[in-house]
This record gives structure tokens, sequence and C-alpha cells, in this order.
């Protein structure tokens, strides 16, 4: 142990904390603070993972019987697609950025708060925006095209409010691109001095590598729904063949967006690990740069990998070739990834606490999510897999398995930051262990489906796969369970009475930890100055501490 | 709970069992370099805990060349397999020449077969088993996708569009076919069955029906709609009109009057009837009418058939 502090700032005073600062309605919803930002977004998602989780309720429960009894063939395709869309825009890709990274960025590289606080402030209420026409969506009956809006069908043939529904996904990407903005101009220009760009958290890496994505694949998704609407609209012909459109080129366009996106939506997961598993370590993390520039990697190579959602599109057999290679590619980085988190474990100095299962859980789930997606780019097997269960099993691991676990793990450790409160460890525990368990009884036998030949989206299916079907649904009620847990005991937390947090209660290193829980309303008392490694635990080998 | 779990599916060609041993495989290989890495995990995790007394000196940070090791030898095995699935992948798409062409179009929410002897149904198809069979897929409004689990093999159908996939069956058998592209709300009740039958079985089949579905065979049908809609009229040697001759066409380089060239391929046909003036044949004035709305892809596909037998009679003088 040395005795030296680790950050050379004055010693915390008492400073009112930004949750103590003004209690009014106004001082809320005309913040600029990007902690009360992060809330507001906390809440918002939450309300929506209810929508998207009811949706999927119904799913599971219609499910159950190979005839569908529950809902209708058109009620089946609504739930689905609403399920779809409310969990992918509205969910998951603000999740972590948008709660976490809102709240942490600023904090973990020292000053007081983003680059354009009132842009923040505008990402919100456009992402309120969207989320209010989305909602409109689901009470005026819906939509059936699935998130994936593939035309012609979405253009000419379904019914449901297909323009209603491309509108909020549209005005949703303005909210998306501002935050992407704001981080890179925040990391680029108010890291607090001495915080050079090889002493950033990796957390920090990770958001910068999203925000590139946020900002360069957005703008494509907004343009290819507008040419769906307006073909919908004027019938301009742009996918339409018999207006001499392609609909190819629809799927082209959507995949250009959406394969990266699902690296929006892991990558930030990513960070949050590798700053759970140093934290719990107590260890600097193996392999710094390896682990910071796989982030940068998936993001640039995540862009030249879209074509593997078309192997059976009819797209030129040549094409597919490269897609399967480059696919294969870009896995190189993320197992980069896992061997470093688990190399930290060696010789440290763990602590066994939820957030460190959420990570360990992540890890399992994600490996599982990323091996099948490995299988998914070999060719043959694609072929016969692809738009089957194989690929819902897939990327649930993946979104689900790894980025909803980490986006809990993360909530759980930054919890007494954020709050000022601690949370029930013991249960913590338990939420962890039957979220993994309720996962893995959801999703598991959906890869056994697949492979048997069970369609993607299907109400109505052949008797002989029920039974998969049945324990997957009843998997799915664990899960449930699971989920519910954290917000029963972190919200228990809050409650007058609740143990109260101190600066650092996981003995962690990193700025954050190094101002009160909560935080003052500008983070630190005074600016800090950084002339630390980042993970400068007392075990790290002396040797390696200035390069790494 | 009617029937019971069926873990694997049936394989009814040698392609699948071949997908089969490939997933086998790769799935082996997948535990191996995975099982070590979670149990040091755990391992790890367990043994360094807060409370124990363990060596923990010397704690490595960084090594580049386990970083590489790790990098690069998994990705070189993996690469193996791309090998394997990319030549299965290819064989998908290299019919061999006497594979009998069965034309599908798709629509919501139905399949339509027609055999090139003129024998058409739905949602039911039947081929010869041993027999190479080559489907040649459109579909009339929104994509689809033909699925037959027991071939492991899929393909799109696209609107506008031609695709095609070829399998060669060698169980006989009934497999489930189904629908596996989202098409709108009756997707999940698109589906039929794939009908294998010993080839002695088929041809009676084939003699039964023959006449169920049109007179004659595909290109007699198609014949009949080239006079009847008047093509003959401009496309034939004593027609006033200067239209190009279509005898022989099918397979043959064609000089466009953009200045390109292409081969005369079943898309090439279609598109030439149902939107002439997307490609014009060089030397021509662009008089031919379009047929876009006029016909149904099932007539496409017949006349299409009948420019290629035009072929088989020229290559036969
Ligand atoms: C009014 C006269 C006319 C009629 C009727 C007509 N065509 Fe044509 N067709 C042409 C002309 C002129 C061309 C060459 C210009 C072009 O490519 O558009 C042509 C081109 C074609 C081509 C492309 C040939 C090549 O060498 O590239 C095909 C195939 C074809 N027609 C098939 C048909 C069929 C099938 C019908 C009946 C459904 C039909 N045509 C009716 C005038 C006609
Ligand atoms: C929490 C984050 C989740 C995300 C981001 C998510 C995302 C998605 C996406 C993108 C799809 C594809 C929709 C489509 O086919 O158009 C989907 C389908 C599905 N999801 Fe989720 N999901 C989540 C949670 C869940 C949960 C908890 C369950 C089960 C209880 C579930 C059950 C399903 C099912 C059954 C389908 C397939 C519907 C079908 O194709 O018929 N999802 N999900
Ligand atoms: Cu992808
Ligand atoms: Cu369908």
């Amino acid at each position: 142990m040395t005795d030296e502090p680790r950050f050379e700032h004055p010693p915390e005073e008492r400073a009112p904390s930004y949750l103590a600062e003004s209690h009014s309605l106004r001082s809320w919803f005309f913040t600029t603070d990007h902690k009360r930002i992060a809330l507001l977004y906390l809440v918002s998602i939450t309300l929506f993972f209810l929508i998207g989780a009811g949706a999927a309720a119904l799913i599971r429960l219609d499910l159950l019987t190979p005839q569908g009894d529950l809902l209708t063939n058109d009620g089946y395709n609504r739930a689905f697609s609403i399920h779809g869309i409310i969990m992918v825009w509205f969910f998951l890709i603000p999740s972590i950025p948008n709660v976490l990274g809102n709240f942490l960025v600023p904090i973990m590289i020292g000053t007081r708060d983003l680059a354009f606080p009132r842009l923040n402030l505008l990402s919100w209420y456009i992402y309120i925006l969207s989320g209010l026409l989305t909602l409109y969506v689901v009470v005026s009956g819906g939509v059936d095209t699935g998130w994936t809006f593939y035309t012609p069908l979405s253009s000419v043939y379904a019914n449901g409010a297909v323009v209603a529904t491309i509108v909020a996904v549209f005005i949703s990407g303005f909210s998306t691109i501002l935050t992407g903005l704001n981080f890179i101009v925040t990391i680029h220009k108010l890291r607090a001095p001495g915080m050079t760009w090889s002493r950033l958290p990796l957390f920090i890496w990770s958001h910068y590598a999203v925000s590139i994505i946020f900002v360069l694949a957005t703008p494509v998704l907004a343009i290819t729904l507008l040419l769906v609407a307006a073909e919908r609209l004027i019938g301009i012909g742009v996918f339409d063949p018999r207006l001499g459109g392609d609909p190819l080129l629809f799927q082209h366009l959507f995949w250009f967006y959406s394969h990266p996106a699902v690296y929006i939506m892991v990558l930030p997961a990513l960070g949050v690990v590798s700053e759970l598993i140093t934290a719990a370590a107590h260890k600097r993390i193996f392999g710094y740069w390896f682990v910071a520039f796989a982030s940068i990697a998936i993001a640039v190579i995540g862009f030249m990998v879209w074509g593997h959602h078309m192997f059976v599109s009819g797209q030129s057999v040549f094409a597919s070739a490269v897609f399967s290679f480059l696919s294969i590619a870009v896995a190189v980085p993320s197992a980069i990834k896992v061997y470093n988190w688990t190399a930290t474990l060696y010789k440290a100095d763990v602590a066994i606490d939820a957030p460190l299962l959420f990570a360990l859980g992540f890890i399992g789930l994600f490996v599982a999510g990323g091996l099948t997606g490995l299988m998914l780019a070999m060719l043959a097997i694609d072929v016969h897999v692809t738009d089957t269960y194989f690929v819902v099993a897939h990327f649930h691991y993946i979104m689900v398995g790894g980025s909803v676990t980490a986006f809990f793990g993360g909530l759980h450790f930054w919890w007494p930051k954020m709050t000022g409160r601690l949370y029930n460890e013991t249960l913590g525990r338990i939420a962890a262990i039957l979220i993994l368990v309720g996962f893995n009884i959801t999703f598991f036998p959906q890869f056994l489906l697949g492979y048997q030949g069970m369609p993607r989206r299907y109400h109505v299916y052949p008797p002989e796969f029920q039974v998969l079907h049945v324990i997957s649904s009843l998997g799915a009620a664990l899960l449930a369970v699971g989920y519910a847990m954290p917000a029963f005991y972190l919200l228990w937390s809050l409650l007058p009475g609740g143990r109260r947090a101190p600066a650092n209660p996981w003995g962690a290193s990193g700025l954050e930890w190094t101002t009160s829980s909560p935080p003052p309303k500008h983070n630190f008392i005074a600016q800090p100055v950084v002339v630390r490694q980042p993970y400068d635990y007392p075990l790290a080998h002396p040797a390696s501490r200035d390069d790494g | 709970m009617s029937a019971g779990i069926e873990l694997w599916p049936p394989a009814a060609s040698h392609h699948a069992q071949q997908v089969d041993l490939l997933i086998g495989s790769f799935g082996a290989m997948v535990w191996l370099l995975t099982i070590p890495v979670f149990v040091l995990m755990s391992w790890f995790a367990i043994r360094y805990r807060r409370s124990r007394e363990v060596n923990r000196d010397h704690a490595p940070t960084r090594n580049l060349w386990v970083e590489v090791g790790w990098s690069v030898i998994p990705f070189i095995l993996v690469l193996g397999f791309y090998v394997w699935a990319t030549m299965l992948f290819l064989d998908l798409y290299r019919p061999p020449p006497d594979a009998i062409p069965i034309h599908v179009v798709a629509k919501q929410w139905m399949w339509k077969f027609q055999h090139p002897d003129g024998a058409r149904e739905i949602n039911n198809l039947h081929v010869p088993a041993g027999r190479p069979v080559k489907l040649i897929m459109t579909s009339e409004d929104v994509i689809h996708s033909f699925y037959v689990p027991a071939l492991r093999q899929k393909q799109d159908l696209v609107p506008g569009r031609y695709t095609s996939l070829w399998f060669n069956a060698d169980k006989p058998g009934r497999y489930p076919l189904r629908c596996a592209e989202f098409c709108g709300a009756d997707h999940s009740a698109m589906g039929g069955t794939l009908i294998v039958m010993p080839p002695q079985d088929y041809a009676v089949w084939l003699g039964r029906n023959r006449d169920g579905g049109m007179d004659g065979t595909l290109a007699q049908a198609g014949a009949r709609l080239f006079r009847d809609l008047g093509c003959s009229g401009c496309h034939s040697a004593a027609a006033s009109v200067k239209a190009p001759p279509l005898e022989g066409i099918f397979g043959r380089p064609v000089a466009l009057a953009d200045g390109g060239t292409l081969i005369a391929d079943d898309q090439y046909l279609s598109d030439s009837i149902l939107l002439p003036n997307k490609q014009v044949a060089a030397g021509y004035r662009p008089i031919m009418p379009t047929y876009g709305n006029v016909l149904a892809p099932e007539q496409v596909n017949a006349l299409v058939a009948y420019l290629k037998s035009s072929r088989a009679r020229e290559d036969s003088k």
C-alpha cells in the first residue's frame, strides 16, 4: 500500500450534493446538470423497458400453445414489432450511454459537466418527444412491420401506423446524434489536467468509440426511414420494384446502420465491465492498450460487416464470402477483451459482490452470444439458421444477456455514487444469480428450436416445438422476477433511514470515487489534477505502471 | 403436449449432413476454446478472493506475446472453418446442368409451383429422390423465404427479381417447407410440404397431374401465350416491325443500346417483358409495350420457358 494520495486535490469539504441542491420540479425539468439529466433518462428508459417487457410477456404467453390462443395473427405481429422497436431504440440504445455515460463521463475525466449542457437537456426532450409518438403508435393500434421495416412490406403492404413509427425513430435519432457529439467534444476538450489519453478509464474509451458510431451511422438510418415513409405516402419508387425500385437496397441501407447499432448496444457494456472487473479485482487491467483499442477496432470493423444479415437475400455470392470473412475478423477484438478480463483476475484481490457477479454473468452470456455469432457468420450454417429462433437466441444473448446484464451491474456499482445510498448486497447477489439462471432457461432452448427449423416471428407453430417453447416461457417468468428484484431493493435503499454511502464504498480507483457520494453540483470542490495511471491499485506490478 | 421433443431435425440430402457435420465440429472446437477460459475465470475469482492469504506477488499486467497468441491462434483455427463453410455454400450456387427446373412464385400467403412439363401445384412440392432440382423463384408482392429445414437450405424470394436454389434430396419422405421471412399477417401459416418420391412414383405422379395443370408443358403454354399476346406479331421474321429475333436468345450475349452487353438469363428475359425500357437491345427502337400490368408471374415463367426451349430447338439442329 502506498500512502500518497492518489489524486492531488484538497480534501473534500462539505458542499450540498447535486440532489440536495434544489427540490423544485423546475430544477429537474430545466436542469443542465449532467447528473440530473442522467436520472431523468433512468426514469424514462425504465418506463419504456416496462412497456417492452409487457409486449415480451404477451409474446411468451401466446407461444405457450402451438396454435397461439392468446393473440390474433395481427396482434402477435404488433406485439413483437413494438417489443423490438421499444427495446432497441427506446431502452437499450439510450440505456448505458445516456444514464451511466451521462452521469460518469464528466466525473471520470475530472470536469464539471459535458461540453454542451443545454444540448444534453435538449437530447432528453427530443428522446421524450419521440417516445411519446411511439406511445401514440401503441395506443392507435400498433405497427406490423417488425423493427426491421423490410420493404416492400413496410412501404406498400403493411397496414399499421408505419409512418408514425418511422417518424418516432427518426426523431429519436437526433437525440442519439447530439449525445454522441457531446461526448466526443467533452472527451477531447474537457479532460482534467494530467488526464492524458493513456490515463483514460476504459469506460471512457468505449464511450468514445460508441459516440463515433452514433454520429456516423444514425444519419443513414434516418435517411433510409424517410425514404420508406416517402414511398409509402407518395410512391416515389426507391424500394418498390413495381415502381422501378429495389427492395434489397433497403436492406443494405438498414443494416449499414443496424449492424453498427448492435455495437452501439454492446460497446458501452464492454466499458462498464472493464470497470467492474478491475474494481472487484483491485488490480490494474491486464493489457490496457489492447482493451482500449479493441473498442475502436470494433467500431471501425463493425461498419464493414452489414452484409452478414443478407446471406440468403440474393446478394452476390462473392459479397457474401467477403462479409463472412470480415464478420469473423470482428470477433477478434471482442475475444481479446474476454481474455484480458480473465487475466486481470489472476493474482488479484477479488471482492465477490453483486457487481462482479453481474460482470461474470455478462462475460459468460456475451461469449455464448459471440460464439453463436461466429456460427452465423459461417455461410453454410447461416443459410440454415438465419431467420430462425437461433438468431433470436443469438441476439438476446448479446443484447439482453450481455448489455442489459452489464447495465444492471453498472447500476449496482455506481448506485452509491448516484444516490448516496447503499443497497442490500445479499439481495443484489441473489438477483444477479437469478437473472443468469432465468436468462439461460429462457433463451438456450431457442438455439435448439432454431436449429430444428422453427422460423422467427411465427405466431402459430408445429406442435413438435411446444415443449421447448414452454420451457422458454417458464424461464422468462423467472427472468422477470430477477429483473423486478433490483427495482425493489434499490428503491428501498432510498427511503429515509437507508444506509448512507461513503465516497468510495468499493475501494475503487477512478476520479468518481474521490468526490463525495452523491457528488456536489460541480462534481468536485476543486479541480482535480491527475498524476497516476488508471486502475492504479497497489497490486499492480511496479514495472508496468507507467506504460502497460 | 402433443408430440415430444425432437432434438435434431431429419436430414434429407447429402448437403444437410455436411452442414450437421460442420456445425458439430465447429461446436466442438468452440467448447475446447471456451471451457478453459470459463474455468480459469471462476478459479481465479475464488482462489484470489479478498479474504484469502495467497501469493499475489508479481501480478502481471501486460504481455505482448500472450496477447498476440490468444488473438491469432483462435483466429487461424476459425479461418479453417471459414474455408470449409464457404466451400459448402458455393456448392449451393453451382446447380448441375441437368437439374430439373421448377418455377416457384410466392405471394401472401401461398406457394405456387410450376413443373417443366406443365404440372402445377400449390403449397406442396413433389420432386424425385436422387435427382437435382433447381427452383427458379420470384415473389408477387413482398419478400418471402423458401425454407426446408430438412435440406438445411433457404433462399429469399424477392419481387422483381429471380433467385434460385438447387438441391438433391436423396431420402424419400415428406418434409415441412416454411416461409422464413416475415411477410405480413399470415406469415406463420405460409407453410407446405416437400414430398420427395422415388423416381418411378414421381413419374406416375407427373402423369396423373399433367392434365390437372396446364395443357402441355410449360414451354408449350409459353408458346401459346407468345402467339395470343401478339409477341409473334413483332418478333417473327415475317413481321413488318423491326424487333430482335428471339430464337436461341437464352444464354447468349446481348448488346444493349447503352453500349453494355449482358448474358440473356431468366432475369433479363423477364425484365425485357415486364419493363422493356430498362434495357433496350442495341439497334432497335424502344417500341415494345410494357407487359408489367398485364401478365401474372406464372405467365412470364411460361414465356421464359418457351424462349429457353427455342434455344434447345436451335441447339438440336
Ligand atoms: C410492338 C412490337 C413488339 C411486341 C408486341 C413485343 N415486342 Fe419484344 N421487343 C420489341 C422490340 C422493338 C425490342 C427491342 C428493343 C428493346 O429491347 O426494348 C424487343 C425486345 C424484346 C426482348 C429482348 C430481346 C433482345 O435481343 O434483347 C425480349 C425477350 C422480348 N422483346 C420478348 C417479347 C415478348 C415475350 C413479347 C410478348 C409478350 C414481346 N416481346 C412483344 C418489340 C415488340
Ligand atoms: C431487455 C432487452 C431486450 C431487447 C433489447 C430485446 C430485443 C429484441 C429484438 C430486437 C427482437 C426482434 C424483434 C423482431 O423480430 O422484430 C426481439 C424479439 C423477441 N424477444 Fe426480445 N428483447 C429484450 C428482452 C426480451 C425478454 C426479457 C424476452 C422474454 C421474456 C424477450 C422475448 C422475445 C421474443 C420471444 C422475441 C421473438 C419474437 C418473434 O420473432 O416472434 N425479449 N427482442
Ligand atoms: Cu450484424
Ligand atoms: Cu413469410
